[in-house]
C-alpha cells in the first residue's frame, strides 16, 4: 500500500432528498467502539426536525400514491444499491458496533436481505389485511389499508444497520414517509444508507435521516401536530418513552412502545401493520331483477 | 308521498305507542360484580330518568374506585378458567347470550328507548338486531382464532376495562364485550351515567347463559369511575369509546404502561353530494347521516358538502324533508325524532347552535312542536356555512347539519378532510369512477357511497386521526383483544 492519505467523508444529513448540514452548524464526535475518532456528525436541531416533517409531508401523497408494486421496484432497488457497496457498510458498520468484519458482513447481509422481504410485502400486504366483508345487506363492503402518514421512526440504538433498516423498511413499503432519528453514538451506516437510498429511485423526502441527540431532538417530533405515528425502537430511557408517548397522545399519534427485539429474527408482520389504517367502503349492490339472485 | 299536496307537513297520525308492558324496571340496581348485585362500596346511588319526559325510570349504584378495584379483582380471578376453555366452550356462551338477546329483543328495544331517548323504530330495528348479530358473529371467531391471521394460537390480552358511550349503550356494549369474551378476555364495562339500564338488563341475561361469574362485570358510574378503571394497574386492555378529549386524556393516561389501547373518538363526517347524484335518494341519505339517533353518532354526517350547481335543489328537497319528520313521544312507532340524551347534552347543542347564528351562519330549523317536559331539539340546518364557523370544525352531536359548498372534486375532498376527524365520510354521485377516486382520497376510516349510516358486525369500523385508533368489528376486530 501507498502511503497516500485517505480522503474523509464530511457526514451530512439527509433530508428532502438532499444532504444538508444541520442549520444550527454543529457537529459531534463519533467513535468507534475503541474511542477512536471517525467522524463528525451533523449535531441536528429541533429545526431540522421540524424541516424533516415538512419535506416528509410533501412526500407523502405522491409516495403513497404510487403502484405497490412500483414500491417494491425501488425497495429492491435499494437493496440492490447496497449489495454493490457492501464493503463500505461492513467497515462502517465493525466501526460502530465493534464487531469483526465477518460478524458486521452477516449483519449487513441480513440487512440488505431484510429489504428484499419488505420489497415483496408492498403488493401482497392490503391482500393480508383487507378484503371483502359479507354484511348482512345488499352492499359491497371492502376494507382496505392505508399508510397512516408521516411516521417518526427512532432508531435502535445498538443495532446501528440492521435494526435501523428494519425500522425504516416496514414504514415506507406500505407508503408512509419517515423522519428517522439515527443511533445516537453510531449515526454514520444511517447517514451513509441515505446515500443509497438516494440513488436508489426513491423520491426525496420518503426517509429523513437526521443525527444528533435523541432527547433533544424526539420531544419535538412526538408533540409535532403534522406527525400522524411514532416508533419509540431506540429510546432507551423509560422515562423519555413515557414522556414522548405523553406528547402523542395530542393529536393521537399511533405509538409503537420500546420492546426488546432481536433484530436477526423473523420480523413478522407486526412493524409493517402499526403504521396502517383500515378504511372501509361501503355501495349498494342492487339488484338486476325480482329473483334478486344472479344464479 | 310528494305528490300530495300537504306533503310539506307532517301527516297526521293517531299515536301508535309501543307498550312498557313488556319491560320490569326494578325500582333500585345494584353494580354487577362476581356474579351477583351489589351495592357501592360508598353507597352513592344516582337516578336514570327518561329523556322525553324526565320520568325518573330507577335508582342505580354509583361504583367508586373501591367498586373498580373489587370488580377488577374478579374479572382476574375469572380470566384464569375463562381463558383456558375451550374456544368452541367459548364460543357456546357467547351464541347462548346471542339468542337470549333476541328473545328478549322487543323487552329491550323498550328499555333502551325509555333510557335513551332514542325513536323505538331505531331501537328496534337497528340496535337490536345488530346487539345479537354482534354477538352471534363474534361467538363463531372464538374456536377459529388460529385461522384468524394473527399466528397460531394467538392469546388474549387478560382483563378489558371498557368504557362507552350512552348514544347507543347495548350496541356499545355489544361491540365491546362480544369480541373480548370470544378471545378469551374478561371484562370490567362502565355504562354512560345517563344511560345504566340496558347493561344492567345484560348482566341479567349473562346470568340466563349460565356465564361463569366475573367474566362480565358491569360498574354504572360517572366519569371518575371509568377514569379509575382505566388506569387501574391490573387492567391489561382498556377499550373507549367516547370523546376525543376523554380519549386523548387516556392515551396520556396509559402512557409508559404494557396497556393495549382502541379509542372509537369524535367524528365531523362529510356528506359530498355531487351534481348527478340522485337526488331524493341523496336526500334520505343526508336525513339518515345527520338525524339518525338524533345526530348523537360519532360517525354523523354532520357536515354537508353540495356541489353549488345543485344547492338550491338539494336544499330545498332537504327543507321540504325535514319538514316530515316526526318528532315526539319516542315509543311511539311513527315517530322519527326522539328525545336529546340529557339536559347537559341539550345545552351544549344549543350552545354550539347559538355560536353558529352569532358567527354568522344562517340557521333553519324544521317547524315541529316540542313537547313541553324532557329535553328536545328541533332538526336543524345552517347554511352560509364556512370552513372557519365553530358548526362546521367542532362535533355538536346532535341534529345539527352543516350546509358548505365546493366546485371540483378536489375542493369537495380537501374541504372534506380539512378537520381533526377522519371517521365517515358519504359521497353521492351516479358515477362510479369518481366514486373510487374520492373515496381513495378521503382520510376516513368508513365511507358511505350512495348510502350513509350503515353497521355490520363484519365491517370493521374506526377512524383515522383525532376519531381514535383500532377498529372494532369484523376480523380487523379480534386483534384488539389479542397479544399480537
Amino acid at each position: 500500500m501507498s502511503d497516500r492519505l485517505t480522503v474523509l467523508k464530511t457526514y451530512k444529513l439527509y433530508v428532502g432528498g438532499k444532504f444538508p448540514r444541520s442549520e444550527s452548524g454543529r457537529v459531534y464526535e463519533v467513535t468507534d467502539s475503541k474511542n477512536k475518532w471517525l467522524a463528525n456528525a451533523p449535531l441536528s436541531s429541533r429545526k431540522d426536525a421540524r424541516d424533516a416533517v415538512v419535506a416528509a409531508r410533501k412526500a407523502q401523497g405522491g409516495w403513497a400514491g404510487k403502484t405497490a408494486y412500483l414500491r417494491g421496484q425501488i425497495l429492491y432497488r435499494v437493496a440492490e444499491m447496497l449489495e454493490g457497496r457492501k464493503d463500505q457498510f461492513v467497515r462502517e458498520v465493525a466501526d460502530a458496533e465493534g464487531l469483526s468484519k465477518s460478524k458486521a458482513a452477516v449483519v449487513v447481509d441480513a440487512a440488505i436481505d431484510r429489504w428484499v422481504w419488505y420489497a415483496g410485502w408492498t403488493d401482497k400486504v392490503a391482500q393480508i389485511v383487507g378484503g371483502g366483508n359479507p354484511v348482512a345487506g345488499p352492499f359491497f363492503n371492502l376494507s382496505s389499508p392505508e399508510p397512516t402518514g408521516v411516521v417518526t421512526v427512532v432508531a435502535p440504538q445498538e443495532s446501528s444497520f440492521l435494526g435501523l433498516v428494519s425500522v425504516i423498511a416496514p414504514v415506507i413499503a406500505t407508503g408512509n414517509t419517515a423522519v428517522v432519528i439515527a443511533s445516537e453514538n453510531s449515526p454514520l451506516p444511517a447517514l451513509s444508507l441515505g446515500e443509497v437510498l438516494a440513488t436508489s429511485d426513491l423520491p426525496g423526502g420518503v426517509v429523513n435521516i437526521l443525527s444528533g441527540r435523541t432527547a433533544e431532538i424526539t420531544p419535538s417530533l412526538a408533540s409535532h401536530q403534522d406527525v400522524n405515528a411514532i416508533d419509540l425502537a431506540g429510546v432507551e430511557d423509560d422515562d423519555l418513552a413515557k414522556e414522548l408517548e405523553v406528547a402523542a397522545a395530542d393529536n393521537l399519534k399511533r405509538v409503537v412502545r420500546p420492546q426488546p427485539v432481536d433484530w436477526s429474527a423473523d420480523p413478522g408482520t407486526h412493524r409493517l401493520t402499526a403504521f396502517l389504517e383500515t378504511k372501509t367502503v361501503w355501495h349498494p349492490t342492487g339488484s338486476l331483477g325480482a329473483s334478486g339472485s344472479s344464479y | 308521498m310528494t305528490s300530495t299536496p300537504s306533503a310539506s307537513a307532517a301527516f297526521e297520525y293517531a299515536p301508535a305507542p309501543e307498550s312498557r308492558s313488556v319491560v320490569d324496571i326494578a325500582p333500585s340496581y345494584g353494580l354487577f360484580i362476581d356474579g351477583e348485585f351489589a351495592e357501592a362500596a360508598d353507597g352513592k346511588v344516582f337516578k336514570t330518568v327518561s329523556p322525553s319526559t324526565e320520568e325518573v325510570l330507577s335508582e342505580v349504584a354509583q361504583a367508586s374506585s373501591e367498586d373498580v378495584d373489587r370488580a377488577v379483582k374478579a374479572a382476574r380471578k375469572a380470566f384464569e378458567k375463562w381463558s383456558a376453555l375451550p374456544g368452541a366452550e367459548r364460543a357456546k356462551y357467547l351464541f347462548r347470550i346471542a339468542r337470549i338477546i333476541q328473545e328478549r329483543s322487543r323487552e329491550l328495544a323498550v328499555l333502551e328507548t325509555l333510557d335513551n331517548g332514542k325513536p323505538i323504530k331505531e331501537t328496534r330495528d337497528a340496535d337490536l338486531p345488530l346487539v345479537a348479530a354482534h354477538f352471534f358473529y363474534y361467538a363463531g371467531w372464538a374456536d377459529k382464532l388460529d385461522h384468524a391471521g394473527y399466528g397460531a394460537d394467538p392469546r388474549p390480552l387478560g382483563v378489558a376495562g371498557q368504557v362507552i358511550p350512552w348514544n347507543f349503550p347495548l350496541l356499545m356494549l355489544a361491540w365491546k364485550i362480544a369480541p373480548a369474551l370470544a378471545t378469551g378476555n374478561t371484562v370490567v364495562l362502565k355504562p354512560a351515567e345517563t344511560t345504566p339500564l340496558s347493561a344492567l338488563f345484560f348482566a341479567d341475561i349473562c346470568r340466563q347463559a349460565g356465564l361463569p361469574k366475573g367474566v362480565v362485570n358491569i360498574l354504572p358510574g360517572y366519569g371518575d369511575a371509568g377514569a379509575a378503571l382505566t388506569a387501574h394497574p391490573d387492567v391489561d386492555k382498556v377499550a373507549f369509546t367516547g370523546s376525543t378529549a376523554v380519549g386523548k386524556a387516556i392515551a396520556r393516561q396509559v402512557a409508559g404502561t404494557d396497556k393495549k389501547v382502541t379509542l372509537e373518538l369524535g367524528g365531523k363526517g362529510a356528506n359530498i353530494v355531487f351534481d348527478d347524484a340522485p337526488i331524493d335518494q341523496a336526500v334520505e341519505g343526508i336525513v339518515t347521516g345527520i338525524f339518525f339517533n338524533q345526530g348523537q353518532v360519532c360517525c354523523a354526517g354532520s357536515r354537508l358538502l353540495v356541489q353549488e350547481s345543485v344547492q338550491d335543489e338539494v336544499l330545498d328537497a332537504l327543507k321540504r324533508r325535514l319538514s316530515t319528520l316526526r318528532l315526539g313521544d319516542p315509543l311511539d312507532k311513527n315517530t322519527d325524532i326522539g328525545a336529546i340524551n340529557s339536559a347537559e347534552q341539550l345545552a351544549r347543542i344549543t350552545a354550539l347552535t347559538e355560536t353558529g347564528e352569532a358567527e354568522g351562519a344562517e340557521r333553519w330549523s324544521a317547524p315541529c312542536e316540542l313537547p313541553s317536559s324532557g329535553y328536545w331539539f328541533a332538526p336543524t340546518l345552517f347554511t352560509n356555512v364556512t370552513q372557519a364557523h365553530t358548526v362546521a370544525r367542532d362535533e355538536i352531536f346532535g341534529p345539527v347539519l352543516s350546509v358548505l359548498t365546493f366546485r371540483t372534486p378536489e375542493e369537495a375532498v380537501a374541504k372534506a378532510n380539512n378537520t381533526q376527524y377522519g371517521l365517515s365520510a358519504g359521497i353521492w354521485t351516479e358515477k362510479g369512477s369518481r366514486i373510487l377516486a374520492v373515496a381513495d382520497r378521503l382520510r376516513a376510516g368508513v365511507i358511505w357511497a350512495n348510502t350513509f349510516n350503515k353497521f355490520d358486525p363484519t365491517s370493521p369500523f374506526g377512524g383515522y386521526k383525532e376519531s381514535g385508533y383500532g377498529r372494532e368489528g369484523g376480523r380487523h376486530g379480534l386483534e384488539a383483544y389479542l397479544d399480537v
